[in-house]
């Protein structure tokens, strides 16, 4: 029943409108604000155990086929390299991203970025890099490493990242 | 051939029954296709000297609220007939017919030195040749006049249509700023139209699928601010926030309000796969739903709260299934070629609203409960996140544009699949939560 009945009877009093305050302190916690950076400030790479020698000798990322999360055959190889590194180097506590490309839908993509980089920790633990060192994020389509609409883009974006995050002490 | 009447006959009923046997005033939509209801809202008339701008804002506000419904079509001013005319004095309906205005909207504004706002307003049938319904008068704040409009404007729709209001409504959606690889995300909300936005977040952390209350004064979201993606509530009136209870042996998403606000379902990520749970939100307690190696996201409870509807691959693609919430196997409802995304329960609780994804193209649509009578309301290279209007008669959405500047915009659409509309808001936007009409 919606009508109105009697004229002219006040019904209504607008509140006051919200007024919600615009900011607030958004402290960072831990790394939240690393992904996928290149060793950002240009670390040696002729040390054989800095992390600039692992992202760019070794390579920290590998990829996966269309909404697929099993690894292939060079996502196995390209993780083979990072698991012998990383059992050389067990100084490092590692975050493992999953990504994913823009086709799909947000909430999907970030599920199947989780699978992406369960795949990728799941290798390296059976190659021998203690799970206690591992911890796995996704950030579905929401960082994508190259910008174009096109298979050529997409094919990096699907990706997993093994990022160190500094030492154990 | 499908004939429906957002008419004033069953509005008729109540007021004056004269009216059901001959009330001309009616929006039609025949297959689709909608022959608008031609309207002609003269300036209202201000009662004093001090509301003639406000008087004249109102009018346009109502106006572009009526026809971007897509339900209505304005007379132009530079038509009218009739010279003058004056809230007291009668209506010279020949002069309305002339023109071919179906409905006219006459209204008078007072304001007073303490800033109180008073509209009184009536509507016409001019080819009934009655007034529809009571006047009708509202009291609010000079400091609220876009909400006045708005009041008034959902008044005359609902009136003339029908159909529930949704103009005096509020829109949580996705803040978006900067390059596509380095995008920065808030949570803001604005009215409707998209005027009024406000931030409700900073842009530190990403922040994803906003869902506001059924009151419209909280919001549950995800964001990376603890470095991993967790669910959040807001608190809309402070934008003070709290993470909500769950493990941290797991990543927690996609999380919606039931009907009642008493509990949430959200999807929770473990060893890689995400399953449905059921959140109470007093004591915090979480239950598990599904339990099935596969993607199981994207939940929405029906309005009458004992079911949810939520995708899930698997089947080996996505799809949509519904579920009682007191148990019991999940139903697979979507069946059509391509994948099915992101159902949302109508607020009428006879539609589910989703993306579907197919060919390299996405679509918003719409199907019945049990899955039957899917149509596609939008289609382009990527539209997502369907949510719906109070009255559950309009879509919004959000559709992004391809390539290295792609960027979100959001959309409406009526649930015909007519009156597709762009939202102007000057900068990008994605991920719309669609709240209550306000008190």
């Amino acid at each position: 029943m919606r009508l109105i009945h009697l004229a002219f009877v006040p019904f209504l009093a607008l509140a006051a409108c919200t007024n919600p305050e615009g900011g607030f302190n958004g402290g960072l916690l831990g790394d939240s604000s690393s992904w996928d950076d290149p060793a950002a400030n240009a670390e040696d790479q002729s040390d054989p155990t800095s992390q600039a020698f692992f992202e760019k000798k070794i390579g920290n990322r590998v990829l996966f086929d269309v909404d697929e999360f099993i690894l292939n055959s060079s996502a196995k190889a390209g993780l083979d390299e990072q698991a012998r590194w990383l059992i050389d180097n067990p100084q490092y506590v590692i975050i493992i991203e999953g990504h994913a490309d823009e086709q799909g839908t947000r909430e999907y993509n970030l599920a199947l970025g989780f699978r992406r980089a369960q795949s990728a920790q799941e290798y390296l633990v059976a190659r021998g890099v203690s799970g206690l060192r591992l911890k796995t994020r996704s950030y579905g389509k929401e960082r994508p490493l190259e910008i174009c609409s096109a298979e050529r883009c997409y094919a990096k974006n699907r990706r997993s990242v093994t990022l160190l995050t500094g030492g154990l002490s | 051939m499908r004939l429906i009447y957002f008419s004033v006959l069953a509005l008729g009923l109540f007021v004056n029954n004269a009216w059901a046997e001959n009330g001309s005033m009616r929006v039609k939509i025949s297959q689709g296709v909608i022959e608008p209801l031609t309207f002609a809202v003269p300036m209202f008339e201000a009662e004093n000297i001090e509301a003639a701008a406000i008087a004249t804002e109102i009018s346009r506000i109502v106006a572009t609220d009526l026809i971007s419904s897509g339900l209505f079509r304005e007379i132009p001013a530079n038509r009218f007939i009739a010279q003058r005319t004056t809230f007291a004095e009668g209506v010279r309906y020949p002069d309305w017919r002339a023109i071919n205005a179906q409905a006219l909207v006459t209204a008078s504004v007072r304001t007073t030195n303490t800033g109180r706002l008073t509209v009184k307003f009536r509507i016409f049938d001019i080819f009934s040749g009655v007034q529809l319904g009571s006047g009708i008068q509202l009291g609010g704040s000079t400091q609220a006049v876009r909400r006045m409009a708005h009041k008034v404007a959902d008044q005359v729709y609902e009136r003339i249509t029908g159909e529930g209001p949704y103009f005096d409504s509020k829109i949580v959606f996705v803040s978006e700023s900067g390059p596509k690889d380095k995008r920065l995300k808030r949570l803001a909300i604005m009215d409707f139209d998209g005027k009024n936005v406000q931030f409700l977040t900073g842009n530190e952390n990403i922040v994803m699928a906003p869902r506001i209350s059924t009151d419209g004064k909280q919001v549950l979201y995800t964001s990376w601010e603890s470095g991993f993606p967790q669910i959040y509530l807001l608190n809309v009136r402070t934008a003070g926030r709290k993470r909500l209870p769950t493990p941290d042996s797991g990543m927690a998403f996609s999380p919606r309000f039931s009907p009642d606000r008493k509990r949430i379902v959200y999807s929770f990520e473990q060893g890689g796969n995400s399953d449905i749970y059921l959140m109470d939100l007093a004591t915090a307690r979480s239950a598990r739903m599904t339990s099935s190696p596969s993607i199981d996201t994207a939940p929405s409870f029906s309005p009458d709260g004992r079911h949810i509807v939520f995708e899930s691959d698997r089947s080996g693609s996505q799809q949509i299934y519904t579920m009682p919430v007191a148990g019991d196997a999940p139903k697979r409802i979507s069946f059509g070629n391509g994948r099915y995304a992101t159902p949302v329960w109508s607020p009428r609780g006879d539609l589910i609203a989703f993306t579907k994804q197919g060919n390299g193209r996405f679509s918003i649509g719409v199907m019945r409960t049990d899955g039957s009578e899917e149509r596609l309301l939008s289609a382009s290279f990527l539209d997502e996140g369907p949510t719906w209007s109070p009255n559950g008669r309009v879509i919004m959405f959000a559709r992004e544009t391809q390539g290295p500047k792609g960027a979100p915009s959001l959309y409406s659409v009526d649930i015909t699949g007519r009156n597709l509309s762009p939202l102007n808001l000057g900068s990008p936007a994605s991920d719309p939560s669609w709240g209550p009409v306000q008190p």
